[in-house]
């Protein structure tokens, strides 16, 4: 399977199946186009028939003849030779008998508390509550989970415990017993830890960004973008906005982290189509880690993301990673979270087609100590899977997130970006469809358009 | 190649060789949290 596609000036063939990428000449753009269905002699027929008509030839840098099209086409054979186009699918086998093996336990989201101090509109916990009451996580909660974790992790060392919420600050302490009783824990059972926080902000304060840096392998700091935007979403309790409380806090940690292992992390909604300058926004105001997702919310909520917004939402996404070139030329680059793509030391092909681990590697508990598959299902009550003292009860619904990958699903199949995003999120496809081997049809559009942008960056920075 | 500039990129088919370790980190520990984005996690296979 090829996708070609031109951007920013580039002519970029994906090669999908070995996931190798090639700039080309038009001519080699065209060809490619024809490749597989005509021979040679119909291929060189129909490019001096097209590069015969001036609109045509013009855009090359010089005229083409008979022989630059067969220097094309050998050029095109010999990739095909070496595997890195034309390849063929041949995973399909793999993934199916990679993920019917035993499977570990190997992160966790912890719900450290099941409340919040802001009342963000396009919340999925509903203010921290998820479909439940307000709770805090007791420590023999969180212990029982980091037992279950580590009974569960077979030979896996590197065991991921994200302290989530609601917003976990507001159960602070526990969440310090909980990195004590790890770090003591690893030792006995050769595991390393790797805690990682989630938060709105509002309760950081220099005791907590010293114990976050010391502790957390990464820190997840929410904010929008633009304090007009931020506020309008994430108002407090009482209805005033956030940003000014919490933008100090940010900019220190991210200062004492050394612009390292944290994302200021924000979402775009209709609200804010344009939010290519909330990314600057941040970007301008020295953070070098940022992401900024769209909502996935229902038709139904005023601000959820319409199909008719992804035109412009596509060159938003154009115009930043146009400004991300220019800005890292000029050494004030940043990383944008959905552009990153790392195409040397990215993730191996079982990585890539088996999906984000839900329901099987991944799980999240609730204060009282039940797992879901993840912290979107958290409330949903067919999706409960058993608790940290019983272990996994609902070996059904564990099989069916386990038997979830890209070939599973009919719209995966045809998409060249499915070694990107491993067959999307069941959460979002649950959301949308009811069932979890669906796809949740916007947010692959624009995972196929950032992929795409990614791409091009990747192109831009080989031509330097 | 003349026409045709192949960027640095790893094969995914070597990748089946060693692969499946399952030490990487879980996506939706980054930042995500709402989205499935696999493409840019580091591979931790060592071996």
């Amino acid at each position: 399977m090829i996708h070609q596609y031109k951007n920013n000036g580039y002519n970029i063939v994906l090669d999908v199946n070995s996931g190798m990428i090639h700039v080309v000449d038009d001519l080699v753009y065209d060809i490619i186009e024809l490749f597989e269905e005509n021979d040679t002699d119909t291929i060189i027929a129909a490019m001096m028939e097209k590069y015969s008509k001036p609109e045509n030839a013009a855009k090359l840098d010089a005229p083409i003849d008979v022989n630059d099209v067969i220097e094309a086409v050998e050029e095109i054979e010999e990739l095909k030779k070496q595997g890195a186009l034309f390849s063929e699918d041949i995973y399909e086998k793999y993934i199916t008998d990679f993920k019917k093996r035993e499977t570990v336990v190997k992160a966790l989201c912890l719900h450290i508390a099941h409340d919040c101090n802001l009342a963000c509109r396009y919340c999925f916990a509903e203010e921290g509550e998820y479909k439940g009451h307000r709770e805090l996580m007791s420590y023999e909660v969180g212990k029982q989970a980091l037992d279950f974790l580590i009974k569960n992790s077979g030979s896996r060392r590197n065991l991921e415990v994200d302290f989530f919420g609601g917003e976990p600050l507001m159960n602070w302490q526990v969440v310090k017993d909980l990195v004590a009783y790890g770090r003591e824990q690893e030792k006995l059972h050769n595991k390393n830890f790797r805690f990682t926080l989630t938060t709105n902000g509002l309760l950081l304060n220099d005791d907590i960004i010293e114990f976050a840096n010391k502790e957390m392998a990464n820190i997840v700091l929410s904010v929008d973008g633009r304090k007009e935007i931020h506020d309008k979403m994430r108002p407090s309790r009482n209805g005033k906005g956030s940003y000014d409380l919490i933008m100090p806090k940010f900019e220190k940690v991210a200062e004492t982290r050394n612009q390292t292992n944290y994302y200021v992390r924000g979402t775009f909604t209709r609200n804010n189509l344009d939010f290519s300058n909330d990314v600057l926004h941040l970007a301008d105001l020295g953070f070098k880690q940022i992401s900024v997702e769209p909502v996935v919310s229902l038709p139904e909520e005023p601000y959820s993301i319409r199909e008719e917004d992804l035109p412009q939402i596509y060159e938003e996404y154009d115009k930043l990673a146009k400004e991300m070139i220019k800005r890292k030329k000029e050494g004030k680059g940043f990383n944008f979270f959905h552009f990153m793509i790392d195409l040397t030391g990215g993730p191996c092909v079982a990585k890539r087609l088996s999906g984000c681990g839900s329901g099987t590697e991944y799980l999240a508990v609730t204060p009282w100590g039940d797992l879901y598959p993840c912290h979107q299902f958290v409330g949903e009550e067919e999706f409960l899977l058993g608790n940290v003292f019983e272990g996994i009860k609902n070996t059904d619904c564990r099989d069916e997130f386990k038997l979830c990958n890209v070939y599973a699903k009919d719209k995966c199949r045809d998409c060249f970006a499915r070694f990107y995003c491993s067959g999307g999120c069941a959460a979002n496809s649950y959301k949308f469809h009811g069932k979890i081997n669906d796809a949740y049809d916007i947010g692959c559009d624009l995972q196929r358009k950032r992929v795409e942008c990614a791409i091009m960056i990747k192109a831009a920075e080989a031509e330097e | 190649m003349k026409r045709i500039k192949t960027l640095n990129t790893r094969n995914l088919k070597e990748s089946m060789k060693k692969g499946g370790c399952g030490e990487c980190q879980t996506s939706c520990q980054s930042a995500c949290k709402t989205s499935c984005t696999v493409g840019n996690q580091s591979c931790e296979n060592n071996n």
